[in-house]
């Protein structure tokens, strides 16, 4: 019989994949999308270059977020100990 | 010279450090369990401690002294290029997580090995693990010792073998008597130095700078190049940067001193406040220590050494009492990756070759002695190697990181998550993994232009699966635990 709570990790580890590739496609998307043309035209943010701004500094705090989201919402409260789960 | 403003804050560090050492010994005289707390900390870690142990441990000098100092030639490239590591902040224990932590309990592992042996059931594996964990971090404990000493050099004007030797005392005096619960002990409070260094930097380096805007118009007037994700010289290619994630964000699970981490922590709620700490704590050192040293750059021109960019900086642009503390950071840094590979190391003797091969039937007693014996004798060992390094123990540091990914990371992925995964199946992976590595990296660095890790890392993978699925009817099912 499968234990119940390795489907939550399984589950858990599944959101964490994903999470990875949300962030690879916003820190790839942005650094290559708005960064590849002439350096001397580029759209400034803040001081930073727009490229840089999108992909290190608020991708990684939407990534932050995300991450801060996605445990308040999918992630459960499992024991560690064989036989707590009964109780 | 000598510049007591730097070695004050460090001293204080130090007495402190020196505090948690005997305070974690006696817990360690107490336990009943002499190598769950010795080698694990009781698995009592709360997720504050997690998170800071993870990425003190994680964290090491080329974060602080040669990353900085890389950005500072090749630009904001550079700084993209470190943003991979976030990942190591939430993927390694989202991954890993809550099936690694009641399988090792299941198993009653104290290491990474205790989980592969019951798992496999092979003798083989545990052989060839414990060699490669024992050979590249010890090689990797020699390096971060010599980074730490010449650091210490540096910054205090004491000679190499002088600082050496506080160093090396300073870290085995707390490992040695404290165990996993100093180590992780210190590591937070290391990893607490780290992050406000970090802070405190970045925001002196832009104030020296005169804002932003000014640096970057500085920056551009140099070479407009330095603003583009491709580095200054263009060599930072959209795949070779991506392959990075591979190395230093992906592959981390496959890090012993990382993952053993993985098992130590107390329960459900710890593990989801470190996953948030601890990708903050990374996001925040990783992104503030490579950013300033592209914004170093106008404000400290001409620094031939790459690697003295940050502690120049540092006594540069920062109030003397401020730039001691901020040049603690490093010094953390150091300190928490070398007392994890030290007390790794010194479990893998222990628990893995001592009590698996040569007495298994140690009493609690002979235990207790040989632990600490061996964590002595080991940090000595590289004490030695450290005065003067040889040549054979460089070379294997640059193959350390990525031969551990290599060997490690499909062994615990699929082992965890896969039944079909069987001791045919890790053993032909981890070979092949760790040849591969060890071959391109030496004949075809930056092979297809991509980091040598992402071919023996793939292979491994591949191999790992059509092995298994060739054998899996010979095993009988051992997996029914998973």
């Amino acid at each position: 019989m499968q234990d119940k709570r390795f489907q939550i990790a399984n589950r858990e580890a599944l959101i964490g994949v994903a999470l990875v590739m949300i962030n690879f496609a916003i820190w790839f998307g942005f650094a290559y999308g708005l960064g590849s043309g002439d350096p001397t035209e580029y759209q400034y943010i803040l001081g930073f270059p727009a490229w840089f701004f999108y992909s290190c500094i608020a991708g990684s705090i939407f990534m932050i977020f995300l991450i801060w989201l996605t445990i308040k919402i999918f992630f459960k409260d499992v024991p560690f100990e064989d036989g707590e789960e009964e109780i | 010279m000598i510049h007591w403003q730097v070695i004050i804050p460090l001293l204080v560090f130090l007495i402190i450090i020196f505090m948690i050492g005997f305070w974690a010994n006696k817990q360690v005289r107490t336990s009943n369990s002499f190598l769950q707390e010795y080698f694990l900390g009781g698995r009592e870690m709360g997720g504050f401690l997690l998170a800071m142990t993870m990425m003190a441990t994680y964290g090491s000098a080329s974060s602080f002294i040669g990353g900085p100092g890389v950005s500072y030639n090749l630009g904001l490239g550079w700084v993209l290029l470190s943003m991979a590591q976030l990942p190591a902040g939430y993927f390694v224990l989202m991954i890993l997580g809550k099936k690694f932590a009641i399988i090792s309990r299941r198993y009653e592992a104290i290491t990474l090995i205790d989980f592969l042996k019951k798992r496999y059931e092979s003798n083989i594996v545990i052989f060839i693990s414990a060699i490669s964990i024992i050979v590249f971090l010890f090689a990797s404990m020699t390096a971060q010792w010599v980074g730490g000493a010449r650091l210490i050099e540096s910054l205090t004007g004491l000679n190499y073998t002088v600082a050496l030797l506080i160093f090396a005392v300073t870290v085995l005096v707390y490992v040695i008597i404290g165990g996993f619960r100093a180590v992780a002990l210190t590591d937070a409070m290391q990893g607490t130095v780290m992050i406000i260094g970090t802070i405190i930097l970045l925001i002196g380096t832009i104030i020296a700078g005169g804002g932003v805007d000014n640096i970057m118009n500085s920056l551009v007037t140099e070479n407009p190049q330095m603003l583009s994700p491709f580095g200054s010289d263009g060599s930072l290619t959209p795949l070779y940067v991506s392959t990075f994630w591979i190395l230093i964000g992906l592959g981390v699970i496959g890090l012993p001193q990382i993952a053993v981490r993985a098992m130590s922590y107390k329960d459900s709620k710890s593990l989801h406040l470190a996953i948030l700490i601890g990708t903050i704590g990374i996001g925040t050192i990783m992104f503030g220590m490579h950013l300033i040293g592209v914004l170093a750059r106008p404000v400290v021109p001409g620094i031939e050494v790459a690697d003295t960019v940050m502690p120049i900086l540092t006594l540069e642009v920062l109030h003397p009492v401020l730039a001691g503390i901020v040049l603690a950071a490093p010094m953390a840094a150091i300190m928490s990756t070398v007392n994890a590979l030290l007390i790794l190391v010194s479990s893998t003797v222990v628990k893995d070759v001592y009590l698996n091969f040569i007495n298994p039937n140690a009493t609690d007693k002979q235990i207790k002695k040989r632990s600490f014996i061996v964590t002595t004798v080991i940090g000595l060992a590289v004490v030695f190697f450290a005065l003067k390094p040889p040549e054979f123990l460089i070379t294997l540091n640059l193959f350390a990181f990525g031969g551990l990914e290599s060997a490690f990371l499909w062994s615990v992925v699929f082992g965890l998550y896969w039944k079909k995964a069987n001791k045919y199946g890790v053993i032909s992976s981890m070979i092949t993994g760790l040849f591969l590595y060890i071959y391109i990296t030496s004949e075809f660095p930056n092979i297809f232009g991509m980091h040598s890790v992402t071919i023996p890392v793939l292979a491994s993978f591949f191999v790992f699966i059509v092995v298994s699925l060739l054998t899996h009817q010979k095993t009988k099912l051992t997996s029914k635990d998973i």
